[in-house]
């Protein structure tokens, strides 16, 4: 459904993020996106939406190749594709049903997104979804009102209002405390699920990964290391993706499920 | 600092000397001091039982013509400084229109506001509506500098997003850059509208009409009680415009 290849970045610095990647997901697939910082997760999601320019290489939504589109064309795919951030990236001055109903921008026209006239059916879906992540009380408070949990459903559920087939994650727990981390991650993958969703999430936290994503790609300096189930996960894996560690406390099926943090993990599971 | 004491000696001894010298040159003329003390004491004197009847239809019509220029050229300012503001920000604009409208600020900024008014009276003579053009250009070159230096660090992260939803360029300037400046382009406008009241009484003794040249008028003909009037009507003006603004600004914070 999604299909990379041969993809490349250069940065104008000369910096290359990306060095010929070539990934493909499936229509309700979700992988984790694992790798070290500055390994090329976010440049990767982000050419895949254009926001950022890939160098060279195709990207391939659908029959539609997005790679090469530009102005209206590309706006039109882009509301396929929804995008969820580490910083929630919320309109803080705005309200929750405005920043939910801005998924709906690239179907409402300049003028009616001016005097926030949004069509019934998008007010409707709204609801529901606020109604779904379990902020419908909180519908008519500012974006900077929340906590940080409570901002990254709003981001989930202005991803899902796009209606889309695909979903980009950058980093969706990163600035939460592990609790929140993962309910968060529950929710995503659920919503996912619920929808037959595919989805790309960057993520930092490999037992969080592992907790919650099938299928992981590890990336190091822009090449794709480890593309596999997240039962493969090995120490000399883990050490191929992020270099060398002591990894057999997060390895896999190598003596991790009785102590160190799968333990902290069946605890915060206890208390919800 | 100095850390030879002969050294640092005499650097002291070098700025006192030259002090010394400077204050020399200054050539007092005690007399006039004398008559200048006489003229301040009289100038205090009037301000303590301000005139505000004798002149009071000149006073009137000037405050009415400060108050309309500086409304006015604030209006027209803003509507102009926002769409420049837009175009110099180096994370919205191409390059070419980037340039256009930083030189367009830069020539706004280049000239003070006296100079540019001393302009503007001859190319259109004396009178309110020079006044109006130089505080316009005035405001375009604050505001449109200032709103484009802060839409250049609004957070991306924001702007990102909404274009990820396949939102238009109007479209992301209304949700993700309006709503991030907004609040500081109203205190800023709030805050100009009371320099621009300020200045409007400056550049009415160039000639360019307002309470200026009505106290400029006042003051040549020694009318110390009439000038006494005016400056508490600016002050007082000034201090309303202030409390207005801090009140304009809590309100959209």
């Amino acid at each position: 459904m999604l299909r990379i290849q041969a993809l490349t970045k250069t940065y104008k610095n000369g910096e290359a993020a990306l060095k010929g990647v070539s990934l493909g997901v499936e229509a309700g697939e979700i992988i984790g996106l694992i790798g070290p910082s500055g390994a090329g997760k976010s440049t990767l999601i982000r050419c895949v939406n254009r926001l950022i320019e890939p160098s060279s290489g195709r990207v391939q939504l659908g029959e539609v190749e997005l790679t090469g589109l530009s102005g209206g064309a590309l706006r039109r795919e882009r509301r396929r594709i929804g995008m969820i951030f580490q910083e929630y990236a919320l309109i803080e001055r705005l309200t929750v049903m405005e920043n939910v109903l801005a998924g709906r921008l690239g179907y409402t026209g300049f003028w009616n997104s001016w005097f926030r006239r949004f069509a019934a059916q998008d007010v409707q879906r709204a609801i529901a979804l606020l109604e779904r992540v379990g902020l419908i009380d909180h519908i008519d408070k500012r974006a900077d009102a929340l906590s940080g949990g409570q901002r990254q459903r709003v981001g989930i559920a202005r991803a899902l209002i796009q209606q889309p087939e695909l979903l980009l994650v950058d980093e969706p727990t990163a600035s939460l405390d592990p609790k929140t981390s993962r309910s968060v991650m529950r929710l995503l993958t659920e919503l996912c699920i619920e929808n037959r969703l595919a989805a790309i999430v960057n993520i930092h936290d490999v037992v969080l990964a592992q907790a919650f994503l099938p299928r992981i790609v590890g990336l190091n300096a822009g090449i794709v290391v480890y593309d596999g189930p997240a039962s493969g996960l090995t120490a000399e894996v883990l050490t191929s993706i992020y270099g060398e560690e002591d990894w057999t406390r997060t390895a896999a099926g190598e003596g991790g499920s009785d102590d160190g943090e799968p333990l902290v993990i069946a605890r915060m599971e206890a208390e919800q | 600092m100095i850390e030879s004491p002969l050294v640092r000696w005499a650097a002291l001894l070098g700025i006192a000397s030259y002090l010394a010298l400077a204050f020399a040159t200054i050539d007092v003329n005690w007399t006039r001091v004398s008559e200048g003390v006489v003229r301040a004491a009289r100038l205090f004197e009037s301000f303590i039982s301000p005139n505000f009847t004798s002149r009071w239809s000149d006073i009137q019509q000037g405050t009415i013509e400060s108050l309309t220029m500086t409304v006015t050229a604030t209006v027209a300012g803003v509507l102009l400084a926002v769409p420049i503001g837009l175009g110099a920000a180096r994370n919205l604009a191409p390059w070419w229109v980037y340039g256009i409208c930083r030189g367009v600020i830069a020539a706004s900024r280049a000239l003070q506001d006296i100079i540019v008014a001393i302009f503007f009276v001859a190319m259109f003579g004396f009178g309110p509506f020079a006044g109006f053009l130089t505080l316009t250009v005035s405001t375009i070159g604050f505001l449109s500098k200032l709103l484009a230096d802060d839409i250049e660090e609004i957070d991306p992260g924001q702007v990102e997003a909404i274009r990820a939803t396949g939102a238009g360029f109007w479209q992301v300037i209304d949700f993700a850059v309006a709503s991030q400046v907004i609040p500081r382009l109203i205190g800023l406008t709030a805050y100009k509208v009371d320099i621009n009241f300020r200045e409007s009484s400056v550049i009415g003794i160039v000639g360019a009409g307002g309470i200026g040249a009505t106290l400029n008028t006042a003051l040549d003909r020694y009318e110390f009680d009439t000038a006494g009037a005016i400056l508490l009507i600016i002050i007082g003006i000034v201090m309303a415009c202030e409390y207005g603004a801090g009140a304009i600004r809590k309100r959209f914070a």
